[in-house]
C-alpha cells in the first residue's frame, strides 16, 4: 500500500467532515472502551499480568535470534517450512513463489496485518489470482477497495447503510438492510470461496518455539476455514511475534481479548502445527511460515524497542483522542492510532511521516492501557525530536523554536514581553474569547482561544503575596 | 549461498548487531532451553464442571449433562429434535463405539453441505470456559467449523482449571502435538457491522456441550 501519511492534515480535515465517518466512529466510540474496563476490573491480576507481559517480551527479544532459530527447528520437526524475509519485496515474492507453484487460481485471506504491510493483495492479483479476504470487515472494505481503518476491526468506519450498498454492488439484490442478513449474505458467498482455495493465508498473533506452531485468534471462525480447506497454507508474521512456550503464549492471550475487544476470550484460539498428517482426512497439504522482518531487527538495537513488545490489541487507538475524531485512514498507511504513529516512522522513513507524532496531545492515555506497557507518548516525544535533529522539521518551526529558547533563556525579557501579550491578548478579547488571531488562524478558524486575564501569572502571585 | 539462506542470515546477523552481542553461547542457550515459565494464573474458586458451564453459557454455548456415554446418543438425538435439524451428522471417528439409531452418519471431514457434526473434546479448560479439540483422523478439523450445528462431548473428568494444565495435557500424547487444536469458546460471531454482535458469522451459528459424567 502507497503510503500517504504526509497527508494527514488534508485527510484529517476531511474524516472531521465526512458525516458517514463521524456517524461510524460515534457508534464505535465507548463501546471497545468500556467494555476492556469492565475485563480489566473483572481480573484482579489484570495488572500483574500486564507487568510479567512486558517483563516476557523484553526476555524474549534480548534473545530472539536464539528463540527465532529454536522456532524455525521445530517447524521443520513438524514438517513445515520456514522462510526469511528481510523486506516488504522478499515477503510477496516468497508467497507469490509458493502460490505459482502449486498454480493457485483462489486465494482466501484470514486478517493479517503483516500482508497488508507488505502490500500482498495487490501483488497477489496482479498475477492474475483471486484474492479472497474472509474476515467480514477486511471483506466488507475489499469491496469498498479501501485499506483497513483500525488494526482489530477493519471496517470500524463504515456504516450498516455502506455496507449494504457495498453487498448488494457485489452480490445483487435484494438489497439487505438488517445486520443479521448482511453477516449471512456474507456467510453463504465465502463458504464458497473456503472450499474452492488453493491457499489460504492467515496471520499468526503468536509463534511458539517450544512446539513450532502458529496462534491464531479469532471470533468468526474464518482463519479456521481459510487454513483448513486450502491445500496450502501460508502464515504471515514479523519475526518479533515468537514466544518461547505455550505458557508465555498464555499469559498475552490472557491480556490480548480483554485489552482488544473487550471480551474474556475470543471465540476461537487455533494452534496449528506443520501441514495434514499422514492419516488426516483433511487440513492443509503444506504448511509454511514467512518470517517478516521490514525494520524490526533495526529497532531492537535502539530507543524504539519498546515498540517491538506490541501484540497488535488496538487498545492505543481504541483510548486515542485523535483516533477517536479522525478515525484510522487520515494516518496514510497500514497502521493507525498511536502504535501507528510510532511504527510507521520508523518502517516507511521520518520524512514519510512528518505529522504522525505530531498530531498527538501526549494525553498518555494510550500508554495506560497498553498490555505490554509500551511507553507511547514518550516513543512520539523521541520521534519529534529525531525529526528536528535531521532537520525534517519545517523551517518556519525550528526558526519559532530558537526565538523561544533565546526568549524562554532570558527571565527578564520573558517576563516584559509575557506582560505585552497577556495585555494585548486581553485587549482584543470579546466577551472573554479571541475570535481571530494573527498567526494563530490554525486555532482560530476552528475553535475561540480563552482569553488572559490581562494580567501574568506572575504579576498575580506577586500581587497575592503583597497582600499576606 | 542461496538467496534464502543470505536472508536468514542477515536478519539474525542484524538482530545480534542490533543487540550488541554475537551468537549466544551454549551455556545460555541450554539455561533458554531449560527456562519453565510460571506466569501468574488467575486465581479460581469454583469447582470445575460447574465454571465450565457458568462461562461457556455465558457466550451463547448451550450445555447438556449426562451420566455416561452410553447416554451420549439420547442426548445428541434430543439437541437434533429440538433444534429441527434433518437426521444425519458427521461424527468424528472418536465416537464410533457408540451407536446413534435412526441417525445418518459417516465419519469423513465435513463437506459443505453438513447440517450437523458430532465430535469428541480432547478436554475443557474451567478459566474461559473453553473447549479443547485435537485434530486426527478420528476428530476431522471440518467437524469443528463447517456444519451450521456442532455438538460436543467433553468428559466431566477432562475438564482442567487453567490453560497451562490443558497444555500439559498437550505434552502429554505420545503422538506429540496434534496438527490443529482449537480452543473453542461458543458459536462463531462477529461485532463489523456497526459493532453488532451476530452469531454464525463464519463457524457453528450453534455450539451444544454434551458433559458425560
Ligand atoms: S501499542 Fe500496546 S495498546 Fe497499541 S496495539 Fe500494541 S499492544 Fe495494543
Amino acid at each position: 500500500m502507497e503510503i500517504r501519511s504526509n497527508e494527514f492534515k488534508q485527510r484529517a480535515v476531511f474524516a472531521i467532515h465526512d458525516a458517514s465517518l463521524q456517524q461510524a466512529l460515534g457508534k464505535a466510540r465507548g463501546g471497545f472502551v468500556g467494555k476492556r474496563a469492565q475485563q480489566a476490573a473483572e481480573l484482579p491480576e489484570f495488572e500483574q499480568l500486564r507487568e510479567e507481559a512486558k517483563n516476557t517480551k523484553n526476555h524474549i527479544l534480548d534473545n530472539l535470534d536464539h528463540y527465532l532459530e529454536r522456532y524455525e527447528a521445530a517447524v521443520t520437526a513438524a514438517g513445515g517450512h520456514v522462510h526469511w524475509a528481510r523486506d516488504a519485496e522478499e515477503a510477496r515474492k516468497i508467497i507469490l513463489d509458493i502460490c505459482k507453484r502449486v498454480d493457485a487460481k483462489t486465494v482466501t485471506k484470514g486478517k493479517s496485518m503483516v500482508s497488508e504491510e507488505i502490500g500482498l493483495n495487490e501483488a497477489l492479483i496482479e498475477h492474475g489470482m483471486e484474492v479472497v479476504e474472509t474476515d467480514l470487515g477486511e471483506y466488507i472494505i475489499q469491496l469498498a477497495h479501501e485499506p483497513p481503518s483500525h488494526i482489530i476491526a477493519p471496517a470500524v468506519h463504515k456504516t450498516k447503510d455502506q455496507v449494504s450498498d457495498l453487498f448488494e454492488a457485489a452480490h445483487g439484490g435484494p438489497r439487505k438492510t438488517e445486520v443479521p442478513d448482511l453477516v449471512n449474505e456474507a456467510r453463504m458467498v465465502l463458504r464458497d470461496k473456503y472450499f474452492r482455495a488453493d491457499v489460504g493465508i492467515t496471520g499468526g498473533n503468536f509463534l511458539v518455539a517450544e512446539t513450532g506452531s502458529s496462534i491464531i485468534v479469532t471470533n468468526e471462525g474464518n482463519g479456521d476455514l481459510t487454513q483448513t480447506l486450502a491445500k496450502v497454507h501460508i502464515v504471515t508474521s514479523g519475526i518479533e511475534r515468537v514466544v518461547p512456550t505455550l505458557d508465555d503464549a498464555t499469559l498475552f492471550l490472557r491480556l490480548l481479548a480483554r485489552s482488544a475487544t473487550g471480551q474474556e476470550t475470543e471465540t476461537y484460539t487455533t494452534i496449528s502445527t506443520g501441514p495434514r498428517r499422514a492419516d488426516d482426512l483433511d487440513g492443509p497439504e503444506e504448511y509454511h511460515v514467512v518470517l517478516v522482518d521490514n525494520g524490526r531487527s533495526k529497532m531492537l538495537g535502539g530507543r524504539f524497542k519498546d515498540m517491538l513488545r506490541c501484540i497488535r490489541c488496538g487498545a492505543c487507538m481504541n483510548h486515542c483522542p485523535v483516533y477517536g475524531a479522525v478515525g484510522g485512514h487520515a494516518y496514510g498507511w497500514v497502521y493507525p492510532g498511536p502504535m501507528g504513529s510510532v511504527l510507521t516512522p520508523l518502517i516507511k522513513g521520518l520524512d514519510n511521516a512528518y505529522d504522525l507524532p505530531n498530531a498527538c496531545t501526549l494525553n498518555g492515555r494510550c500508554a495506560s492501557v497498553c498490555p505490554v506497557k509500551i511507553p507511547l507518548p514518550d516513543l512520539l516525544r523521541e520521534l519529534r525530536h529525531m525529526q528536528h535533529q535531521q532537520d525534517i522539521t519545517p523551517v518556519m518551526q525550528r526558526r519559532a523554536l530558537k526565538v523561544w529558547r533565546y526568549v524562554a533563556t532570558r527571565p527578564k525579557l520573558y517576563h516584559a514581553l509575557e506582560q505585552v501579550g497577556a495585555r494585548f491578548l486581553s485587549a482584543i478579547a470579546r466577551n472573554g474569547s479571541i475570535r481571530r488571531l494573527p498567526l494563530a488562524s490554525g486555532w482560530t478558524d476552528v475553535r475561540d482561544l480563552p482569553a488572559p486575564a490581562g494580567r501574568t501569572f506572575l504579576e498575580l502571585w506577586q500581587g497575592k503575596r503583597g497582600q499576606k | 549461498m542461496t538467496a534464502a539462506a543470505n536472508a536468514r542470515e542477515a536478519i539474525l546477523n542484524s538482530v545480534r548487531s542490533a543487540l550488541r552481542r554475537g551468537p549466544l553461547d551454549d551455556t545460555r542457550r541450554a539455561e533458554l532451553d531449560a527456562r519453565r515459565p510460571r506466569h501468574t494464573r488467575p486465581a479460581q474458586d469454583e469447582e470445575l464442571v460447574a465454571r465450565f458451564i457458568r462461562k461457556f453459557e455465558s457466550r451463547a454455548g448451550t450445555t447438556a449433562r449426562v451420566a455416561s456415554r452410553a447416554d451420549v446418543p439420547a442426548a445428541v438425538e434430543a439437541y437434533r429434535v429440538e433444534k429441527g435439524l434433518p437426521a444425519r451428522a458427521a461424527v468424528g471417528a472418536a465416537l464410533k463405539d457408540l451407536a446413534f439409531p435412526g441417525l445418518e452418519i459417516h465419519h469423513e471431514p465435513a463437506g459443505i453441505s453438513e447440517t450437523m457434526a458430532v465430535s469428541q473434546a480432547l478436554a475443557g479448560i474451567a478459566e474461559p470456559g473453553s473447549l479443547m479439540m485435537a485434530s486426527g483422523p478420528a476428530s476431522p478439523i471440518t467437524h469443528n467449523f463447517v456444519p451450521d450445528d456442532h455438538v460436543v462431548v467433553l468428559d466431566a473428568g477432562a475438564i482442567v482449571g487453567h490453560f497451562e494444565e490443558a497444555w500439559e495435557v498437550l505434552r502429554a500424547r505420545p503422538e506429540g502435538m496434534p496438527r490443529a487444536t482449537n480452543i473453542i469458546s461458543g458459536p462463531s460471531r462477529t461485532a463489523d457491522v456497526e459493532q453488532t454482535i451476530q452469531l454464525g458469522a463464519h463457524g457453528p451459528r450453534r455450539v451444544h456441550v454434551i458433559i458425560v459424567g
